[in-house]
């Protein structure tokens, strides 16, 4: 807070804009992410999250020297708020780059306006994936997937497991996402396996306390596998009750998001599930789980929040990751010296960088392609919760709607020998 | 009609207005002795609720029996009651009786925001889950249709018990007549010698009592989560004002009809089901201003 | 002032306290070139000052509505369809058309709802504004559920602007919709009309003796506080540049009627300062104590309450009124 107060006051001292572009005394960074409201689930895991890693990045110099400062904005706060204390971060309080947002609603409001103010944003959360393909941007970066790979990583995964799977029912949130993202599932279902018959189409209302009457539904309509994209409280809530219910042993249950609940869930979610992450994000990523620096991060989050990482702490960490990689190409194309905004902005395009994950590249589109990880829920003991079995890590570029292409689209015309071309990493844990 | 699904939903619809009931039970009882809409009713369902949570937690991993959550929640309700209702009201409520409707009701909106943000500081953002009572009771197959014990049989039964049990407080025991003589005319319970403040705070207490115990009685069904509190709030303030202010037999009646009003919109039309709720409202308001029950002039409970 | 204009003249404190209003709309005229920052700020507080306004009516007759966000809300989607179906409509069409859909939500919601007083007045708004909100979370494929829609930037004028210019115009169009709607407020509360309105809180009866129809009264006063809304509606959806579901959330219909006592209940410029002490406290506050911004407001709201009834415009008129008395002397 004191530190926010601080910055306004240099930077009203000291107008910026690049003119002569000497090193700053920092880079400031101003990050919109829940501090309250329901998806503070995913915003203060990612907040704790940056917090260790900018602190990790100046130790080490920072980027070039320069030391990182981050601030928050709450986007539990409302809209005007939102809007406003972005502006207000951008215009006097001296922002160099912002990360926004966390929920696609405000992603769609904010990147017009980070656009308008030319400042650079990366979308580090956000799911949908109608940004890029509805409208260019040239200052709009996003640093990690969309829905369309999410959606298809799930459609797959689904397809590789269990493959005989007759009749399926949705139980999504009603808003963007959960829509949203039904839409791309189903699409794609129906494309590589059009037998399937959807038997059931439940929309709750986002936040709902319970869920019984849609499981009794359920029960009564049996179907193979019961899909919902829900997270947070939502999704710990429709677990719960289905799994004490004994929903769970009659129908297989796809969560594209349930990795973000697997500790919150402990006991409550049997084997034989299928969970997603939005994206290869899993504390003990098969691929990434013995390499000093993810085993380093993954102690020390764990010692400063008790709790073990979620993927928003991924994709904190890929926007950071983003930031410090944009840079220094930059000034490398800039022959060394600190470049300005315009050639931070070129340097992204193209740009790959290691956050926590598998390396993410920056397409033309300014699209991220991040690889996709899904496994099947299994109680080991080990933990005092599901972990993942089985678990496969998908290609990003292969799943994610070509530069131009619009997602729904493009992943109806897809058929099942789709499937068959695609690189796939599979690990038994 | 499937006769099937009629039931299903039936039993769904049931165990879930059993629920919204008893919330909407402290809230009516409440206006219908004070004249308060009280909005912070839904903080405190939501801190009863994670109350319990708290104290069940601990009370497991001092390795006790699950069925011991009963009586904690019952100490939850009445601690959410005495130490947060009673204050309320002594130092907030008291001050402002003869100030207009919409103070008061602000008055108790600006406790709603301050408590929300207690719970966040107290509890912080993740959700909670505890179920281990709701798991200890087991489960129960009706037609195919697995429901849990506590739901389906404990929850409406507590409800009926406690539309019972505050009755016959109210007709039957001296501080429930004192309560009824209030209501009915506060000046002359007063000239009678009743004093109308110990009064509204045994009042205010009973009702925040309930609205906690309605909390501590959700909180083994659902994720317990700051928010939790403001959609219980209206749908509350939909049960009374949909029965009439004040009633309490009605607001039984309205939270079944609402109950079943949903479950039957999830079996036939789930599109529609988070409309049932105002729409009935809208419905009954339009033909009966003062709500089913209710009648304009006279106070009753 | 509305609330001391009714009092007989006292004479001497009336003229410097209106110079003293004319000096804050001259402050506020400045604030883009003084405190650029707080620019769009100031439109969101006045696009809610205006909706206060339109809750500030209807407390005149004695009557709270926890529900006229229903009327803000339908302006600002009402222009969302619009622009959707035409793009680079005009900026005049939008409030014209926002405002209409007001007016005509107003006739249509106010047919019913002028039958009820106090609470169920209150909790009927409640139920439309609520009725509409779950259409709108439902309906996804038309209204964007909860995401909502976006508003693109309509031309002004025919002229299609950046966002700088733009916002600008907005400005002092919220600015001047301020003091004209205020001006034509105040106004009507003089008129025969609003004078019987008011009537409806202090005696109906003797208005039905008179041989008024209160109902009548009442749903023009009813109609005035929905095109206000509206109005506050179009500016905030253009100003925001997308319109969601929370528009009509109750929280929003609530924290109406709180910045409308917050204010100083029934004062017309009462709703205005009340709306830009608001924003600020709301918008500093989530800033600097993320964590606490609803209690700090919970607590503001309490202290005004207990403390100071007469809400901002009270304090601010005892100061005034002392200020002036001081330079009499």
């Amino acid at each position: 807070m004191k530190k926010l107060l601080l910055t306004t006051v240099a930077c009203v001292a000291m107008p910026m804009m690049g003119f002569a572009l000497d090193k700053p005394d920092s880079l400031k960074v101003g990050m919109t992410t829940f501090l309250t409201g329901p998806a503070s689930v995913f915003g203060v895991p990612a907040r704790d999250a940056m917090d260790i890693l900018v602190a990790n990045l100046n130790d080490a110099g920072g980027i070039d020297g320069v030391p990182v400062e981050v601030s928050y904005i709450d986007e539990g706060a409302g809209a005007e708020a939102l809007s406003s204390e972005f502006r207000r971060m951008v215009e006097t309080g001296g922002a160099d780059v912002m990360f926004a947002a966390i929920s696609s609603g405000n992603c769609q409001t904010l990147a017009p306006l980070a656009e308008d103010l030319k400042v650079p944003n990366f979308l580090w959360d956000c799911g949908t994936q109608k940004i890029f393909e509805e409208h260019d941007y040239k200052y709009v970066f996003r640093t990690q997937a969309n829905a369309t790979p999410e959606m298809l990583a799930a459609v797959i995964y689904l397809l590789k497991v269990k493959p005989d799977f007759k009749t399926l029912a949705v139980v999504n949130q009603d808003y963007a996402w959960g829509r949203d993202s039904w839409d791309i599932f189903s699409t794609a279902l129906k494309a590589m396996k059009p037998d399937v018959e959807v038997v059931g189409e439940f929309f709750p209302k986002f936040g709902a306390p319970d869920f019984s009457t849609e499981i009794s539904r359920l029960q009564a309509l049996r179907p193979d596998v019961v899909l919902s994209t829900s997270w947070g409280g939502d999704l710990d809530t429709f677990v719960q009750q289905a799994s004490q219910r004994g929903l769970m042993n009659t129908s297989t249950f796809v969560l594209p998001l349930a990795e973000s609940s697997l500790e919150r869930l402990g006991s409550a979610l049997p084997a034989g599930q299928i969970v997603g992450a939005r994206g290869d994000h899993y504390f003990l990523h098969p691929e990434r789980r013995d390499d000093a620096d993810f085993k380093a991060f993954m102690t020390e989050y764990e010692e400063k929040t008790g709790s073990v990482s979620v993927y928003s702490v991924f994709h904190a960490s890929q926007a950071l990751a983003a930031l410090k990689a944009g840079y220094e190409k930059a000034i490398a194309d800039n022959g060394g010296t600190w470049p300005d905004k315009d050639q931070f902005v070129a340097a992204m395009e193209g740009l790959t960088f290691q956050g926590l994950g598998l390396p993410v590249t920056i397409r033309a589109d300014h699209q991220g392609i991040e690889a996709q990880l899904m496994g099947t829920s299994v109680q080991t003991g080990d933990y005092p919760f599901a972990t993942l079995e089985n678990i496969m890590v998908f290609d990003g570029a292969e799943l994610t709607a070509p530069v131009g292409a619009v997602s729904t689209e493009w992943v109806g015309a897809l058929d099942a020998s789709f499937m068959d071309g695609l690189s796939i990493s599979t690990f038994d844990k | 009609m499937n006769v099937t699904i009629f039931l299903l939903a039936l039993f769904d619809g049931v165990s879930y207005a059993a629920l919204v009931f008893i919330v909407a039970l402290g809230l009516t009882l409440i206006f219908g002795v004070m004249r308060i809409l009280n909005v912070a009713h839904g903080s405190l369902y939501a801190i009863g609720a994670y109350a319990t949570v708290s104290l069940t937690g601990f009370a497991l991993s001092m390795g006790a029996a699950p069925i011991l959550a009963f009586p904690l929640m019952l100490i939850s309700a009445v601690l959410v009651g005495l130490l947060i209702g009673g204050p309320i009201e002594v130092l907030l409520l008291r001050r402002i009786y003869n100030k207009p409707e919409v103070l008061q009701l602000l008055v108790t909106f600006a406790v709603f925001m301050i408590l929300e943000d207690v719970q966040r500081l107290v509890w912080g953002t993740q959700p909670y889950f505890q179920s281990a009572v709701l798991q200890s009771l087991g489960n129960i197959t009706v037609l195919g249709v697995t429901y849990t014990v506590y739901q389906l049989i404990l929850l409406p039964l507590v409800a009926v018990a406690l539309l019972l049990g505050l009755r016959f407080f109210l007709r039957h025991t001296l501080n429930g007549k004192l309560i009824l003589a209030t209501t009915e005319d506060r000046e002359a319970a007063q000239s009678i010698g009743i004093d109308a403040d110990r009064v509204f705070l045994l009042t205010f207490i009973v009702g925040a009592i309930l609205a906690g115990l309605g909390g501590a009685l959700a909180s083994p069904t659902t994720s317990i989560l700051p928010g939790m509190g403001a959609d219980m709030i209206v749908l509350s303030f939909a049960v009374v004002a949909t029965a009439g202010l004040g009633q309490i037999e009605g607001a039984a009646l309205t939270a079944l009809m609402i109950g079943l009003g949903r479950s039957f919109a999830i079996y036939f039309w789930p599109e529609i089901a988070v409309l049932v709720p105002y729409l009935i409202m809208v419905l009954v308001l339009l033909v009966r201003p003062e709500g089913l029950f209710g009648s304009p002039a006279a106070r009753k409970i | 002032m509305s609330s001391v204009s009714t009092a007989p003249k006292t004479d001497a404190p009336k003229h410097p306290k209106s110079m003293l209003w004319i000096v804050g709309v001259v402050l506020l005229a400045a604030v883009p070139f003084a405190v650029p920052s707080l620019q769009l700020l100031v439109t969101f507080a006045l696009a809610k000052g205006l909706a206060v306004v339109g809750v500030t009516v209807l407390l005149r007759a004695g009557q709270v509505s926890f529900g006229h966000a229903l009327f803000f809300g339908i302006a600002a989607y009402a222009c969302a369809f619009l622009m959707a179906a035409i793009p680079g409509a005009d900026l005049a069409l939008l409030l014209l058309v926002g405002t209409l859909g007001a007016l005509l939500a107003g006739l249509c919601v106010g047919l019913f709802v002028v039958r009820y007083r106090g609470i169920f007045f209150g909790m009927l708004n409640l139920a439309f504004s609520m009725i509409f909100w779950s259409i709108l979370e439902k309906f996804y494929h038309i209204t964007g559920g909860a995401d909502g829609i976006r508003l693109p930037r309509p031309t002004v004028l025919g002229m299609a602007l950046e966002r700088g210019p733009f916002e600008l115009i907005l400005y002092y169009l919220a600015i001047v919709l301020m003091v004209v709607l205020g001006w034509v407020t105040i106004r009507w509360f003089a008129s025969p009309v609003g004078q019987i309105f008011q009537t409806i809180k202090t005696n109906e009866t003797r208005l039905e003796y008179l041989g008024v129809s209160p109902r009548r009264a009442l749903l023009s006063g009813y109609l005035l506080s929905a095109l206000l809304c509206g109005v506050g509606g179009v500016l905030m959806g253009v100003a925001q540049g997308a319109v969601t579901p929370e528009y009509v959330w109750w929280v929003r219909s609530a924290e109406m009627v709180f910045i409308a006592v917050l204010g100083g209940a029934g004062s017309v410029r009462g709703a205005f300062l009340g709306a830009l002490i608001y924003e600020i406290v709301r918008t500093y506050a989530s800033a600097y104590a993320g964590d606490i911004w609803q209690m700090l407001l919970g607590a503001f709201l309490l202290i005004i309450i207990l403390f100071a009834p007469g809400g901002l415009i009270g304090i601010f008129g005892s100061l005034a009124g002392r200020a002036v008395k001081e330079d009499a002397k």
